[in-house]
C-alpha cells in the first residue's frame, strides 16, 4: 500500500517550525542562481513565492492564465486576514488562533501545520505594512482590527472591502521588482496544461500561449503549483471564471495525490441565484456580519407574503422576524463560522420561510447598526460593498435589507502536501488554496489570504530550499528530452480531440449540467443515495461530452472555448472524485454534511474514531477506481470536541 | 428585451477590423451586460460562427480584466462600475447597443474587444513598489500612519489597472494610473523613501511605452470605474516638479 510521509519534525507544537528551519538544508547564494522553479498562478501564494524566492537569488518563471498577474482570483478576497497581533489587547494569541482555525476547521487539519500558519501569521502583516498596504488605521496611527466569524476577538486587519485585491497588488508589486531585476520572467496569458517528470521527478510544465495557441515547454528544478481552488467544478461559484483545476488535476494524474477533495466551503453571505443565463456568484463579505444581523419571518404566512411582493421587509415589526442565528448560537450569534451559517440558512429556506421571489434566500439587515452607529460610519466600513450590491441588484441596502444566500466559495480539499508543502511527486509543491492543507473540513473568513501569504512569503521559500540543496549538481536542462515529447504530445492529443468532436453542445451547457449535479448531490447537505447517483449522473454527463461537444474555432488561434473545453473535461473527472470522497467520509464535519450524522439539534455529527484522518486519493488509471490512503491526524495539544457556538 | 449589437470583429493586430451587426431577443432585465454577450456567443456556437472574444474574469468588478467601449463610453453607461457590473436594466428594449475594444496606441488589438494591455505592467515595473524584500520588516504598528493619509493612499490604490482611463482620454494618456501608484506609495511614510525616483522613473517609462501626455481634460476620472481622483495627477505633478527642484 502506498505510504504517506508528513514529515512532521519532532518536538513539541510550538518549537517544531523553528526547529525545522535550525537544521534544514539551505542552498548557498552562489548556487541559488543556479536553480529554476516554475511557479504556476500568481496570486497571493504564487506572486507571494515568486517574489520572496527571487529575492534570495532563485531564477523563477512565473506562469498565469490572465493577462497580468495583478488579475489573479486573490483579488476578489474582500474582508480581511488575520493575524495573532493582539493589537486590540483583547486576549489573543499565537495559541488561540491555531486554537480557532483547527477548531474552526472541525478538527480535520494537522496541529503542527496550523500552528506554523498562526506563528507566521504576525510576519505577514509587518512584512505587508512595509510593502505599503493601505490597511484601515485608528486616528492614532495604529492598525485598525474587525471580528470575523468562528472568533471570540478582533484579529482581522483589512482595506476597506478590497483586502485581497492590496494585498495581491503588494505581493504582485514585489514581484514586478524582481521581474526588472531579472530574477523573474514572467509568462502572462500562458496556461499550464500538463506536468512533464523525469525519473520520477517534477522537472517542467507543458503550456499554451492562449494568444497564439502554441504549445511551449520550460523545465525547471522544481515545480510550485499555486493555482487556487476548484470552486468551478460547480458552475456557479463567487470564484473567476477562468479559475480551474487542469495544473492540479493533471499533477494528480502523473502521481499527486489528491487530499480531501469532497471539503468545499459554501459562503453564507452571497447574492441569491436569480436567473439561468446566470454566470456567477458574488460574494458579499463576511465582515458584513460585525454589523449585519440576519433574519427570515417568523411566520410561514409573512415569508409567502414576502415572496409574492405583498409586503416589504420593513412592514414586519421585530416580534414578526427569527433572528435564527442569534436564537441558535447566542455566544457567537450572526458570527458562527461559515458552515453553521450557510446551513442555518439552508434549513429556515427549506422549512418555507425563505424570502426573494425564489425563496432561496434570507435578509441581512444593517436597520440596527445604522441606527446606532449612523450611515456615514456603515457607508465608511462598507461603502464599497453596498455599492456592489445596488449595481447587482437594484436594490439600495442603506434602505431595505440584503438578500443573500449560501454559494459555493474556497476549496478546503487540494493536492496532498506534507509539512514542506510538497506533494507526493517529488520536487512538485503546492500553495495557497492549492494545497489541501490547513483548513480541515472548514476555512475561518480571513484565513485563506493568511494561508495564502504565509505560504508564499515564510513558509515555502524556506522548505523548498530543503529539496533544492540537493539538486546543486543537476545543471539547467534542456526541454528536448524524451519525457516533454511524450508529455507535449499527450496534451496536443487532447486539444486535437476537444476540437474534432463536432457535436451539438456547447461548453457552458455541460458544465451547467455538471453544476447542477452538484450543487444539489455533492452541495451544502449530502447523503449515501445522492452521492452514488452522482457519480453515475457525472459519469453519463462525461461521455457524453466527449461524443456531443462543440468547440469552434482553432487550435493556433485565441479560443476561449477550447481553453473552456479542457478545463471542464478535467472538472468532469475531479466531480467523480469528490463525490467519492463525500461518499467515503461517514460523518458530518465542517463544509461536509452528511444528512445521516447529524445531532438531535441538526448540527453535523463528527466521529473522530473511524475519520480522523485526511482521506488521500491516488489516480490509478483511467478505468480503475483510485486508492484511498488514510493519513491519520494524531492531536497532541487539542482535545477534539464537539464544536460548539452556543 | 430585443436588441440590435453592432459589435468590432478584428482577427488580429495585423488585420483590418470591422463592425459586425447581431440581433438578440428575449434578454432578461436583470442580465449582466457581459451574460448578454455569453447568451450572444451560445447562439453563434450553434449556428457554426466564431464567437465574439472578450477579456473577463472576476465578474465581480475588482480583477480589472474587463474592459470595452460600450456605445461610446469605457465599461458602458452606467458610473463606477465595470463592464461586468453593468446590467441590461440601463438600457431599454429595442436599443442599439455599440462594442468596441479599448482604442489606444499602446494597447493592441488582440482579437475582436481584447487587447493587450501590458504596458501598465512595464509602467509598474520600472519602480511602482517599495523595494523591501521578504523578511526585514519592522513590528507593523512601529511607524504610525496618520489616518487622512491613509485613506487617501487606499483611495488611490483601489485602482484595477482595466485601461478605462487610457481609452476615455482623447491622448490616450496612463497618468490617472500613473499616479494613482505614485499617490499611493508617495502618501505613505514607508513609501516616501524613493518617492522621488519613482516618479520620475515611472512618467519616463510611460512616455517612453507610447502612452500621451495629460492635458487636463478629466475624461479619465469621468470613466474610472473606481473613482480615482484627478487630484492624484496634482499630486503627481507636485511629487514631479518638487523632485526635480530639490
Amino acid at each position: 500500500m502506498t505510504k504517506l510521509e508528513s514529515k512532521i519534525p519532532d518536538g513539541p507544537l510550538e518549537k517544531k517550525w523553528s526547529n525545522y528551519k535550525a537544521t534544514q538544508k539551505l542552498v548557498n547564494p552562489a548556487n541559488k542562481r543556479k536553480l529554476d522553479v516554475i511557479m504556476v498562478g500568481t496570486g497571493l501564494a504564487g506572486a507571494a513565492a515568486a517574489a520572496s524566492l527571487a529575492e534570495m537569488g532563485f531564477k523563477v518563471k512565473s506562469f498565469c492564465y490572465q493577462d497580468s498577474p495583478r488579475r489573479a482570483h486573490s483579488i476578489a478576497a474582500q474582508g480581511g486576514i488575520n493575524a495573532a497581533k493582539n493589537y486590540p489587547n483583547d486576549g489573543d494569541s499565537i495559541y488561540r488562533l491555531f486554537f480557532d482555525t483547527i477548531k474552526g476547521g472541525d478538527y480535520r487539519s494537522r496541529e503542527a501545520n496550523v500552528y506554523r500558519l498562526a506563528e507566521v501569521s504576525n510576519n505577514i502583516i509587518d512584512h505587508c505594512v512595509a510593502q505599503g498596504i493601505p490597511f484601515a488605521r485608528e486616528y492614532g496611527g495604529t492598525l485598525a482590527n474587525r471580528s470575523f466569524g468562528g472568533a471570540l476577538v478582533s484579529r482581522t486587519f483589512y482595506a476597506k472591502g478590497q483586502t485581497g485585491q492590496q494585498l495581491l497588488l503588494g505581493a504582485c508589486q514585489a514581484q514586478s521588482r524582481q521581474i526588472k531585476q531579472g530574477n523573474i520572467e514572467m509568462y502572462p496569458r500562458m496556461e499550464m496544461l500538463n506536468l512533464v517528470m523525469i525519473d520520477g521527478r517534477a522537472r517542467g510544465i507543458i503550456a499554451r500561449d492562449v494568444i497564439t495557441g502554441k504549445i511551449e515547454r520550460y523545465s525547471a528544478h522544481a515545480v510550485v503549483l499555486a493555482t487556487g481552488g476548484y470552486g468551478n467544478v460547480y458552475f456557479l461559484s463567487t470564484m473567476a471564471m477562468g479559475a480551474n483545476v487542469t495544473a492540479a488535476w493533471q499533477s494528480y494524474k502523473k502521481g499527486a495525490a489528491f487530499g480531501n477533495p469532497g471539503f468545499v466551503q459554501i459562503h453564507p453571505t452571497c447574492i441569491p441565484v436569480h436567473g439561468d443565463y446566470q454566470s456567477k456568484l458574488t460574494l458579499m463579505s463576511e465582515s458584513l456580519r460585525n454589523d449585519g444581523r440576519i433574519w427570515v419571518p417568523k411566520n410561514k404566512e409573512d415569508a409567502e407574503k414576502i415572496r409574492k411582493g405583498e409586503i416589504r421587509p420593513g412592514d414586519l415589526s421585530e416580534e414578526e422576524r427569527d433572528y435564527y442565528l442569534e436564537r441558535r448560537y447566542p455566544a457567537f450569534g450572526n458570527l458562527v463560522p461559515r458552515d453553521v451559517a450557510s446551513r442555518a440558512a439552508k434549513e429556515r429556506c427549506d422549512a418555507g420561510y425563505g424570502v426573494g421571489n425564489t425563496g432561496l434566500a434570507v435578509y441581512l439587515d444593517f436597520e440596527d447598526s445604522i441606527k446606532r452607529l449612523g450611515k456615514d460610519a456603515i457607508e465608511a466600513k462598507y461603502g464599497n460593498l453596498f455599492q456592489m450590491y445596488e449595481k447587482i441588484t437594484d436594490d439600495n441596502p442603506y434602505e431595505t435589507p440584503m438578500m443573500i444566500y449560501p454559494a459555493i466559495h474556497y476549496a478546503m480539499g487540494g493536492l496532498w502536501v506534507d509539512y514542506e508543502l510538497q506533494t507526493t511527486i517529488p520536487g512538485l509543491f503546492a500553495a495557497g488554496e492549492a494545497n489541501f492543507s490547513d483548513h480541515g473540513a472548514n476555512r475561518l473568513g480571513a484565513s485563506a489570504l493568511m494561508q495564502g501569504l504565509a505560504d508564499g512569503y515564510f513558509v515555502l521559500p524556506y522548505t523548498i530550499q530543503n529539496y533544492l540543496a540537493d539538486e546543486i549538481n543537476t545543471p539547467r536542462f534542456a526541454t528536448d528530452a524524451e519525457e516533454f515529447d511524450a508529455a507535449e504530445k499527450e496534451t496536443s492529443e487532447k486539444l486535437h480531440q476537444l476540437l474534432n468532436i463536432n457535436g451539438s453542445k456547447t461548453v457552458d451547457s455541460f458544465h451547467k449540467q455538471l453544476g447542477r449535479i452538484m450543487w444539489e448531490h455533492v452541495g451544502m447537505a449530502r447523503n449515501q443515495d445522492g452521492l452514488k447517483k452522482a457519480i453515475e449522473l457525472i459519469r453519463v454527463l462525461r461521455e457524453e461530452f466527449y461524443k456531443d461537444l462543440r468547440v469552434p474555432g482553432n487550435l493556433n488561434d485565441l479560443n476561449p472555448e477550447l481553453q473552456k473545453a479542457f478545463r471542464l473535461a478535467d472538472f468532469l473527472e475531479l466531480g467523480e472524485l469528490m463525490a467519492m470522497d463525500a461518499l467515503n467520509r461517514e460523518e458530518s464535519c465542517g463544509g461536509h454534511f452528511r444528512e445521516e450524522y447529524q445531532t438531535n439539534e441538526g448540527e453535523a455529527l463528527r466521529n473522530d474514531i473511524d475519520f480522523a484522518y485526511v482521506s488521500t486519493w491516488f489516480y490509478k488509471g483511467d478505468e480503475k477506481a483510485p486508492e484511498m490512503v488514510k493519513e491519520i491526524l494524531n492531536f497532541e495539544a487539542i482535545e477534539l470536541k464537539q464544536r460548539n457556538y452556543k | 428585451m430585443k436588441l440590435i449589437l453592432k459589435i468590432w470583429r478584428q482577427n488580429s493586430a495585423s488585420e483590418r477590423g470591422r463592425f459586425v451587426d447581431y440581433s438578440l431577443s428575449d434578454i432578461s432585465p436583470e442580465s449582466s451586460f457581459l451574460e448578454m454577450l455569453d447568451i450572444l456567443n451560445e447562439k453563434l456556437i450553434m449556428e457554426g460562427e466564431e464567437p465574439v472574444v472578450f477579456d473577463h474574469d472576476c465578474r465581480e468588478g475588482i480583477c480589472g480584466t474587463c474592459g470595452m467601449y460600450i456605445n461610446g463610453r469605457p465599461h458602458g453607461p452606467d458610473e463606477l462600475i465595470t463592464a461586468c457590473q453593468l446590467h441590461m436594466r440601463k438600457f431599454s428594449d429595442g436599443d442599439t447597443i455599440v462594442i468596441e475594444p479599448w482604442r489606444a496606441r499602446a494597447f493592441p488589438v488582440i482579437k475582436d474587444l481584447t487587447v493587450d494591455r501590458s504596458a501598465l505592467d512595464r509602467i509598474i515595473e520600472d519602480g511602482g513598489y517599495i523595494s523591501v524584500n521578504t523578511g526585514n520588516a519592522p513590528d507593523a504598528n512601529s511607524i504610525p500612519v496618520n489616518k487622512e493619509h491613509a485613506d487617501l493612499a487606499m483611495d488611490a490604490a483601489v485602482c484595477i489597472g482595466c485601461g478605462a482611463c487610457v481609452a476615455a482620454c482623447k491622448n490616450a494618456s496612463a497618468m490617472l494610473f500613473v499616479s494613482a501608484k505614485v499617490s499611493h506609495l508617495a502618501l505613505l511614510p514607508q513609501g516616501r523613501i524613493e518617492a522621488r525616483e519613482r516618479v520620475h522613473k515611472l512618467v519616463a517609462r510611460m512616455d517612453a511605452l507610447g502612452f500621451g501626455n495629460c492635458t487636463n481634460t478629466g475624461a479619465c476620472e469621468a470613466e474610472c470605474p473606481k473613482g480615482i481622483k484627478l487630484t492624484n495627477i496634482a499630486r503627481l505633478n507636485r511629487e514631479y516638479y518638487r523632485s526635480r527642484i530639490f
